[in-house]
C-alpha cells in the first residue's frame, strides 16, 4: 500500500485534506456547500474545453474554475444567490457537454474529474498541488476577521464599514483556487465531500473556531487515509467511502450531541 | 417565406419522427417543471434540487444495469434522497444546507460505486454520458406514455396543494398557525420535485435538469409579482427554450463539426441563462427609470410651494 | 416640527441631524428630520413599525443615503465607516450549530474589521473579559452563541458594539422580543452604561414606557415626521396631533404613557391621573 507510486498518492491526499478541512470550515459556517460544490463541478467543463484546444486541462480547470466563482459573486449580486449559482453551474457543464461532443478523443480522463479517484500523481505535481495549497491558506489567513463577521453578523460588519461583496469574491476566488489545485487529484466529489462533512461534524462537536478548524482538518485526514486503505483493499472507488464516512461523522457527531443535551437538561 | 423557414429549420425537421417525440415530451417536461421550480425557487431548495438530479443519477445507473428503465430508478432513488433531505435538514438554514450537500455526496459515491461495478463487466462511459447528460433526441416513444401521465399527475397534485403550498413557502410560521401539516407538506414537495427531476433527466440528462427547475421559474420570477402568473409564465419560458433549442440541435447538424451536431441540452441550457440574464435587464431598467422617477418629485419648501429640483438647471 | 430646545453648546453633540429627509420606492419615509444628541445622554427614538425608525438609523451609518440635510458625528460629517459608533441590530440569528462562543463574538467586535488574524491574544482575552464583565455575560462567555436566550445574545451583542469604545450606541428594537424581566434589565444596562462610561445611547422602541425611567429625551417619529425634546415637552396630545396628522389623545396613569388616536373631535387632550393635584397647564385632572 505504501509503495512506489502509491507514496504519491498518500502525500497528494494529505495535502487535500489539509486544504478541505481548512476552506470546509468556512464554506459550512457560510452555508455555502452549493458554491462548494458548483465550483469544482463546473470547472469541469474548462477541462474539457482545454483538452478540445489542446491545452493543459489544468489551465481549462483554473479557467473556468476561476470564472465560475466570479460569475457566481455577480450573480448573485444581483439576484437570489442558490438560483444563481445553479445557472452559473449549469451554464458551464452545458459547455463541457458541448465541448465533449467535439472533442473526437474518448474522454474517459475527462470524466474521471468527475467520479475521480484519486489518480497516479507524478512526483513533479506535488509541489504545485503543495504551493496553490499554501497560497489558499494565506488567502484565508488574510481574510480571517471580516470573513467571519461578515458570516456571523452581516448587519453589524456593514455598519462597521465591511465590503461584504469584496469579502464574498474573495472567499469564491480561494474555493476555485482550492477546488483547481484538488480536483484533479481527487476529483470532484471527493474534494466536496470532504469540504462539507469533516467541517459540519466538527462544528457539532466543538465550540471555538479555532478548535473547530483544527478538528476539521484532523476529521478529513482521517477520512481520506481511511478511504484510501479500504479502497487499495477492496478495490472499491475511493469517492464511495468518503462520501459514506462523510455522512456517517456527521450523523454520529448529531446523535452524540443530541444525547448529550439530553442527558443535561434531564440530568 | 418557404426561404425564410428553410433557413430557420433544417430540412427533415418537420418530419422527423424524433422531432416530433422530442417536441412533446419537452413541452411538457417544460411545464411540470416550470410550475414545480417556481416553489423551489421560493422556497430557496435549487440546492436541493440539483442534489436530487446528481444522485438520481445513481439510481438511474443501477436501474440500467440491472436491466430496468433507468426512469424508475432515477426516480425512486431522488425520491428517497428527499425524504433523507427534509428529515436531516431540521428546518435551520444551514443544518438543510449540510444535510443536502452530505446526501448529495454520499449520493454520488454510491454512483461511482455503480459505474465502477459495471465498468468491470461492460463499458459504461455510454451509460453515463447518457444518464447525466442525456438526449432529447433519443426519447423512446415507449417512455412518451408514462412520461405524459407522470407530469399530468405533478400538475395536479400542486394544483390541490397550492394554496397551502404557497403559504408555507413564504412563511412556514403562518402555515402552521393556519393548521398546515408543514413538515408533511414539505416532504411532498421534495417528492414532486423528485419526481419533475427525474422527467427532465430523462430529456435533457440529470445535470442539466437543474437548469429547467430553476431557471425559467426564477426569470419568471422577475417578470411578474404574481405566484400564479409566474407558474404559467416560467412554463412558458421552459417550453420556449425547449423547442427553440431542438430546432438549433437539429439545425447544428450542418454547423461545424459536421455531421455531428451539437447537444440539445447544451442550448436548452444556454437559452434558460439568456432568458434570464434578459429578464434581469429588463427589471433593472425599469427599476432605474421608477427611481429617477421618485427624485424628481417635488420637495415641499417652507412656505409651502412645491419646486422641482430639474427647474433651477 | 420641533419643540425649541434651550442649548447653547450645540457644537457638543455627538450627533447632530439636520433637516434630514429620505424617499425610499417613491414615498417619503422621513422628511425634514432634526434633532441632537449630546454625549452621554440616553435618547429613545419612539415610534410604530414602518415609521421610519431603521431608516433613520441606517442614514446615521451612513447605509442610507439623503436626498437633504446633513449629519454630523462627532462634529464631523459621515464617512462610511464611524468608529465612533458602536451598532446592535434588531435580530442577529446564531445558529446553533455553529462553532462560536460568546467571547469570541465579543472578539471580533474589537477587530473584525480589520484583516488578517487576531494576534495579541492575551491583551485581547483581557478586554474581552472586562467587556463580558460589564455587561454581566461572563458567566456565559465560554458557551455556544447560538444556543444562548434572546436577551442574552442581546448581551453579546452590546459587549461586541461597546468593545470597540464608541461614543454611540445605537440600537434598533433591542426590546422587541424580550419577556418584560429581561426588558428591565436591558435597559438598566444601557443606563448604567451611559452614565457610567457617558456614551451616548440612542435606542428604537415602539413602546416608550419600559424607557421611561432611564430617558433624557425622546425623538418621537410619526408619518416620517419628528418632534424631539423631553418625555413632557414631546408626548403631549397637541404635538402628536400636529405629527399625526389626526386627532392623537395622551393618557398618564402612575406614570406609565398611553397614546391613544382615532377619535373624532377637537384636538386630543392630556388627562393624567394625578390624585386631585393639577399636573400643569392644559392638562384636565381625573
Amino acid at each position: 500500500m505504501f509503495s512506489g507510486f502509491m507514496v504519491n498518492t498518500w502525500i497528494a491526499a494529505t495535502l487535500v485534506a489539509v486544504i478541505a478541512g481548512v476552506v470546509g470550515f468556512f464554506v459550512v459556517l457560510r452555508g455555502a456547500a452549493f458554491v462548494a460544490h458548483a465550483i469544482p463541478h463546473g470547472a469541469f467543463g474548462g477541462a474539457a474545453g482545454a483538452v478540445l484546444i489542446g491545452v493543459n486541462p489544468l489551465a481549462g480547470l483554473g479557467v473556468f474554475a476561476v470564472g465560475g466563482a466570479l460569475g457566481i459573486g455577480w450573480l448573485g449580486r444581483r439576484g437570489r444567490h442558490d438560483v444563481a449559482t445553479a445557472l452559473a453551474l449549469v451554464l458551464m457543464l452545458g459547455l463541457g457537454a458541448l465541448f465533449l461532443s467535439f472533442s473526437v478523443e474518448y474522454a474517459a480522463a475527462i470524466y474521471s474529474l468527475l467520479f475521480g479517484e484519486v489518480l497516479g500523481v507524478p512526483s513533479d505535481e506535488l509541489l504545485p498541488i503543495a504551493g496553490l495549497g499554501v497560497a489558499c491558506i494565506a488567502a484565508l489567513a488574510v481574510l480571517y476577521r471580516p470573513l467571519m463577521l461578515t458570516s456571523i453578523a452581516p448587519e453589524v460588519a456593514e455598519a462597521r464599514g465591511v465590503r461584504a461583496q469584496r469579502i464574498e469574491t474573495g472567499f469564491l476566488l480561494v474555493v476555485a483556487l482550492a477546488a483547481t489545485m484538488t480536483v484533479p487529484v481527487v476529483g470532484v466529489l471527493l474534494m466536496f465531500s470532504l469540504m462539507i462533512g469533516p467541517a459540519a461534524t466538527a462544528g457539532s462537536l466543538t465550540r471555538s473556531p479555532r478548535n473547530a478548524i483544527a478538528l476539521s482538518v484532523l476529521i478529513a485526514l482521517a477520512t481520506v487515509w481511511l478511504a484510501l486503505a479500504v479502497s487499495y483493499l477492496t478495490n472499491l472507488p475511493v469517492g464511495f467511502f468518503v462520501g459514506t464516512l462523510g455522512a456517517v461523522w456527521y450523523g454520529g457527531a448529531r446523535i452524540w450531541t443530541a444525547r448529550r443535551r439530553g442527558r443535561t437538561a434531564s440530568g | 417565406m418557404n426561404q425564410v423557414l428553410r433557413a430557420l429549420f433544417a430540412p427533415g425537421f418537420f418530419a422527423s419522427d424524433p422531432v416530433h417525440a422530442a417536441l412533446v415530451v419537452g413541452a411538457v417536461v417544460a411545464l411540470v417543471t416550470g410550475a414545480v421550480g417556481v416553489f423551489t425557487v421560493i422556497r430557496g431548495q435549487a440546492f436541493a434540487g440539483h442534489a436530487l438530479g446528481e444522485v438520481g443519477s445513481a439510481g438511474g445507473s443501477a436501474a440500467f444495469l440491472g436491466g430496468a428503465n433507468p426512469l424508475w430508478g432515477f426516480m425512486g432513488v431522488a425520491i428517497v434522497a428527499a425524504g433523507l433531505i427534509e428529515l436531516l435538514g431540521l428546518h435551520r438554514p444551514r443544518a438543510r444546507d449540510v444535510a443536502t450537500g452530505l446526501v448529495l455526496g454520499a449520493g454520488l459515491g454510491l454512483a461511482a460505486l455503480f459505474l465502477y461495478l459495471d465498468a468491470t463487466s461492460s463499458s459504461t462511459t455510454g451509460v453515463a454520458v447518457t444518464i447525466l447528460f442525456g438526449s432529447l433526441f433519443a426519447v423512446s416513444q415507449q417512455m412518451l406514455p408514462s412520461i405524459v401521465a407522470l407530469s399530468a399527475v405533478s400538475l395536479v397534485v400542486l394544483a390541490v396543494c397550492y394554496r397551502m403550498l404557497l403559504l408555507s413557502s413564504l412563511s412556514s410560521d403562518l402555515a402552521a398557525a393556519r393548521g398546515v401539516p408543514v413538515r408533511a407538506l414539505g416532504i411532498a414537495y421534495l417528492v414532486i420535485m423528485a419526481v419533475a427531476v427525474s422527467l427532465a433527466a430523462e430529456t435533457i440528462g440529470a445535470i442539466l435538469a437543474t437548469a429547467l427547475v430553476v431557471g425559467p421559474p426564477a426569470t419568471a420570477l422577475r417578470l411578474t409579482k404574481r405566484p400564479g402568473g409566474a407558474l404559467v409564465v416560467a412554463g412558458l419560458i421552459g417550453v420556449a427554450a425547449v423547442w427553440l433549442g431542438i430546432v438549433l440541435a437539429y439545425d447544428s447538424y450542418y454547423w461545424p463539426p459536421a455531421g455531428h451536431g451539437w447537444p440539445v441540452s447544451f442550448f436548452v441550457v444556454a437559452l434558460v441563462f439568456l432568458f434570464y440574464l434578459a429578464a434581469g435587464a429588463v427589471t433593472g431598467m425599469t427599476q432605474a427609470r421608477r427611481s429617477r422617477r421618485s427624485e424628481r418629485a417635488p420637495r415641499r419648501t417652507a412656505s409651502g410651494c412645491a419646486e422641482h429640483p430639474g427647474d433651477a438647471a | 416640527m420641533n419643540v425649541p430646545v434651550p442649548d447653547p453648546s450645540a457644537d457638543d453633540a455627538i450627533l447632530n441631524v439636520d433637516g434630514i429627509s429620505v424617499w425610499l420606492a417613491g414615498r417619503e419615509v422621513l422628511h425634514d428630520v432634526r434633532f441632537r444628541i449630546m454625549p452621554g445622554e440616553f435618547t429613545g427614538l419612539i415610534g410604530s413599525n414602518g415609521a421610519g425608525k431603521t431608516t433613520l438609523f441606517r442614514v446615521i451609518l451612513g447605509l442610507q443615503t439623503s436626498s437633504t440635510g446633513s449629519v454630523l458625528v462627532g462634529g464631523r460629517p459621515l464617512t462610511h465607516r464611524n468608529p465612533i459608533i458602536g451598532y446592535v441590530p434588531q435580530k442577529v440569528f446564531f445558529d446553533p450549530d455553529m462553532p462560536l462562543r460568546a467571547r469570541d463574538v465579543v472578539g471580533l467586535g474589537l477587530d473584525g474589521h480589520r484583516l488578517g488574524i487576531p494576534l495579541d491574544w492575551g491583551r485581547r482575552r483581557q478586554a474581552v473579559d472586562a467587556m463580558l464583565d460589564a455587561v454581566d455575560a461572563r458567566r456565559f462567555a465560554d458557551a455556544r452563541v447560538g444556543n444562548l436566550s434572546g436577551g442574552e445574545q442581546q448581551r453579546v451583542l452590546i459587549a461586541h458594539a461597546l468593545i470597540s469604545r464608541p461614543r454611540l450606541l445605537l440600537l434598533d428594537e433591542p426590546l422587541a422580543n424580550l419577556d418584560i424581566g429581561a426588558e428591565g434589565e436591558v435597559v438598566a444596562l444601557l443606563a448604567r452604561i451611559a452614565r457610567g462610561q457617558r456614551i451616548a445611547v440612542f435606542i428604537s422602541a415602539h413602546d416608550v414606557n419600559p424607557l421611561l425611567p432611564v430617558m433624557d429625551r425622546l425623538v418621537y417619529v410619526a408619518a416620517g415626521k419628528t418632534a424631539s425634546g423631553t418625555t413632557a415637552e414631546v408626548i403631549r396630545a397637541e404635538v402628536l396631533s400636529a405629527l399625526y396628522g389626526q386627532h392623537v389623545d395622551v393618557l398618564r396613569v402612575h406614570g406609565r404613557i398611553l397614546v391613544v388616536a382615532g377619535a373624532e373631535g377637537p384636538p386630543g387632550v392630556t388627562f393624567e391621573e394625578t390624585d386631585g393635584v393639577a399636573a400643569g397647564p392644559g392638562v384636565v385632572s381625573l
